[in-house]
């Protein structure tokens, strides 16, 4: 039986058990029709063009894990950001574990979305956003069909969360075969601030697919600051699909930093429903060996007097391979748009691949819309000029690599987070650098 | 100090020095100076150990030592400054964090510590204030929207920070207004003492009233073919350099 088949006749069988209301028994049920429909992605779609994955969709993926895991704090302690007081949803092989969260329910919601789908008091909020913005197809219908947990974040109007929000998914390995699918709700109400830390972590060397779909919903003049860490084993893989829907007056961001992991596909989109938005995507990209990172982007303008801001960096050694696929869409009522985007690559192996490719889609006639992208190497005088003043060559080389992705490091807003990455970054080079950028 | 011997490079098949010999002494200024093309920055960046050129003949010895199979960070690490005739942009980088780094680099390849930062930002002060240059300049990106003189002076202050034992100055007063001229020729003559020594390429007399050489050399096709005194330049800036092309003939 094909891994397709086989998750479509195992969805009868978790169907009955989930036992949810009939809203969320009849999203389910289209959605499995519509992943028998649609199926997996294959290169033979224009948007999957540069990734396959043919060589992770196994017949031996399971989506439930048939045993719980348990993983002791001390193993995971060094994901967390532990220099920094936060709220913590962790979960392990896509199990909630209560005992490494640490959740709240006053004034907000932070918690889990098993409760948020199943308990009446949060009807009216999954009603009116869970998946309403993210399109039914392929690997988001499978997500909707499985996905039983994840995130549940409702910021109320005016409430600005004194701090951060770290989304922490383990996997343990106990299991060697699973394709997760982890599924996130964040909902931040009118004049709302929230910052949120999403990190997939394996635990052991056994490969791990992860399909994880998040919706945001940012209302009109609120704030949110998303940071995605993927850091991963060079086993794991990770689908991360991010659906952003902002009203008028809003600012969301979200940094992306792919520093390790077999296959990573980003799939974010930013659908701009009220005037005034403003849309900030930055993303750095550090890797080696056969590991390969595509970033596919979407701004989708609606509305006028909006901003969009996009900035890639990316660094590529060994076999290592890149995708920047960015599409800016312009409907004809989206007047005054400042769109940017901006995709700088440096390649450091003559084996390392990048494909680079802006799309831009314009309706309308007074916009401003600039989009460049650069593919080169180090440059050799700079390394030369540094290492005449006494910067060993290593150290050159991690500097400026450092300087090239600096500009994307300065627009995060958590000093430890930017520590954090700092010093992902320079272990990744090997370098030790005396300071913070 | 400096003792380079029938010094033969080039790149590819073309060669650049066709035989140089200079030898250079502790406390001593010596000045190149020789007509565009003829090879001056070549022969800096050969000392200072830039690899796109290749040695295929002759050597260079600091201070008795071989430096042919040292990389740039090691000769660096010995006292060698070059003063690039074109500094090089480092965007992302600033002046303070790049030479913080090349400063603790070079210590703890001579084995020290790391510098305290009290100190540290001592000398920058120190320094700065020598060279007469903006606080606000120092946390700007390395040389990135420099003007061509603040390039210049900037590659001063490194100098002046890190203190080497040689220092080569390639066309340093090139870009640099009258008065910049004066501060920065006045900063290398306080760092002057009888253990370093100044190399200075120029085409104009002007700063070795400033600066001023033991020794001028006349660089031509990769050779040094006349050698005197400080009053060489006088002669070359009146004269041009037909009448040595004349006089080798
Ligand atoms: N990488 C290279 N490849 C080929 N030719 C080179 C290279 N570097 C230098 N040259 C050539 O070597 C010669 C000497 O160049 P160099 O820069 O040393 O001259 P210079 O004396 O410093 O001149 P200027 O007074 O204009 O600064 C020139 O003809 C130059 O074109
Ligand atoms: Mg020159």
């Amino acid at each position: 039986m094909e891994l397709k088949e086989k998750f479509i006749s195992s969805f009868l069988a978790v169907d009955d058990y989930l036992n949810e209301d009939s809203v969320l028994h009849d999203i389910r049920s289209a959605a499995i029709k519509n992943f028998e429909a649609s199926g997996f992605p294959t290169k033979k779609s224009e948007a999957w063009k540069y990734t396959s994955l043919k060589s992770l969709l196994h017949n031996d993926l399971s989506i439930f894990p048939r045993q719980e895991a348990t993983v002791e704090f001390k193993d995971v302690r060094k994901y967390f950001l532990h220099d920094l007081d936060t709220y913590k949803i962790v979960f392990v092989d896509g199990q909630y574990s209560a005992f490494l969260s640490s959740t709240t329910h006053e004034g907000m919601d932070v918690c889990l979305m098993s409760s948020a789908l199943t308990k009446d008091k949060y009807k009216a909020v999954i009603e009116n956003y869970f998946n309403k913005v993210a399109p039914q197809d392929g690997l988001n219908a499978l997500n909707t069909a499985f996905a039983k947990e994840g995130a549940y974040i409702y910021i109320p109007k005016n409430k600005e969360v004194e701090k951060p929000i770290e989304i922490l998914n383990f996997y343990t390995g106990a299991e060697s075969s699973l394709m997760l699918q982890p599924r996130n709700l964040v909902v931040v109400e009118e004049n709302a601030q929230v910052q949120i830390i999403e990190r997939h972590q394996s635990l052991s060397g056994h490969a791990v697919v992860t399909n994880a779909l998040t919706e945001v919903f940012v209302s009109q003049r609120a704030q949110v600051d998303y940071y995605k860490i993927q850091n991963d084993r060079p086993e794991a893989s990770l689908i991360d699909s991010t659906y952003v829907k902002q009203d008028r007056d809003s600012v969301c961001s979200v940094h992306t930093f792919s520093l390790g992991g077999q296959l990573i596909r980003n799939n974010l989109n930013f659908y701009q429903h009220g005037a005034n938005a403003m849309s900030i995507m930055k993303g750095i990209t550090l890797i080696e060996g056969k590991q390969h990172v595509d970033h596919n982007t979407l701004v989708h303008h609606i509305a006028p007097n909006c901003e969009s801001h996009q900035d890639y960096k990316g660094v590529y050694d060994d076999n290592a391979t890149g995708v920047f696929n960015g599409k800016i869409y312009v409907e004809k009522e989206a007047q005054k748009l400042n769109a940017f985007q901006q995709n700088n690559n440096i390649l450091i192996s003559d084996k390392a691949t990048i494909n680079s490719k802006p799309q831009l889609e314009i309706f309308a006639d007074d916009v401003k819309c600039s989009h460049g992208c650069t593919i080169g190497q180090l440059d050799e005088d700079a390394l030369f000029y540094m290492r005449a003043r006494g910067i060993n060559e290593k150290e050159a080389r991690g500097l400026l690599m450092y300087a090239f992705a600096n500009n994307v490091l300065e627009s995060v807003k958590i000093p430890e987070l930017k520590k954090r990455i700092n010093r992902l970054i320079a272990l990744k080079m090997g370098v030790q650098i005396g300071f913070d950028l | 100090m400096l003792n380079i011997k029938n010094l033969h490079a080039g790149v590819d098949q073309k060669n650049i020095l066709k035989g140089i010999n200079l030898e250079v002494n502790p406390g001593e200024i010596h000045a190149i100076m020789g007509p565009n093309g003829a090879g001056k920055s070549t022969f800096a960046s050969i000392i200072a150990g830039k690899e796109d050129f290749e040695v295929t003949q002759g050597s260079i010895l600091l201070e008795g030592e071989d430096l042919s199979d040292l990389s740039p960070e090691e000769r660096a690490h010995k006292g060698v400054f070059l003063s690039f005739q074109y500094p090089v942009e480092i965007p992302g980088v600033t002046v303070t964090n790049f030479i913080k780094t090349a400063i603790n680099q070079t210590r703890k390849a001579q084995g020290l510590e790391d510098m305290p930062a009290g100190e540290m930002l001592q000398k920058i002060k120190t320094v700065s204030e020598m060279l007469d240059i903006d606080r606000k300049f120092l946390s700007r990106s390395l040389n990135e929207g420099f003007s061509g003189g603040e390039k210049k002076r900037n590659e001063i202050f490194q100098m002046a920070m890190l203190d080497p034992k040689l220092a080569i100055l390639d066309e340093t007063d090139s870009g640099l207004d009258i008065d910049a001229l004066r501060i920065v020729a006045s900063g290398v003559n306080k760092l002057r003492n009888e253990k370093n020594a100044v190399i200075v390429i120029t085409h104009y007399q002007r700063l070795l009233d400033h600066i001023v050489p033991d020794f001028v050399h006349v660089l031509m096709d990769g050779k040094i073919v006349k050698s005197g005194t400080k009053e060489l330049a006088y002669e070359l800036e009146e004269k041009g350099y037909d009448w040595i092309k004349e006089a080798l003939k």
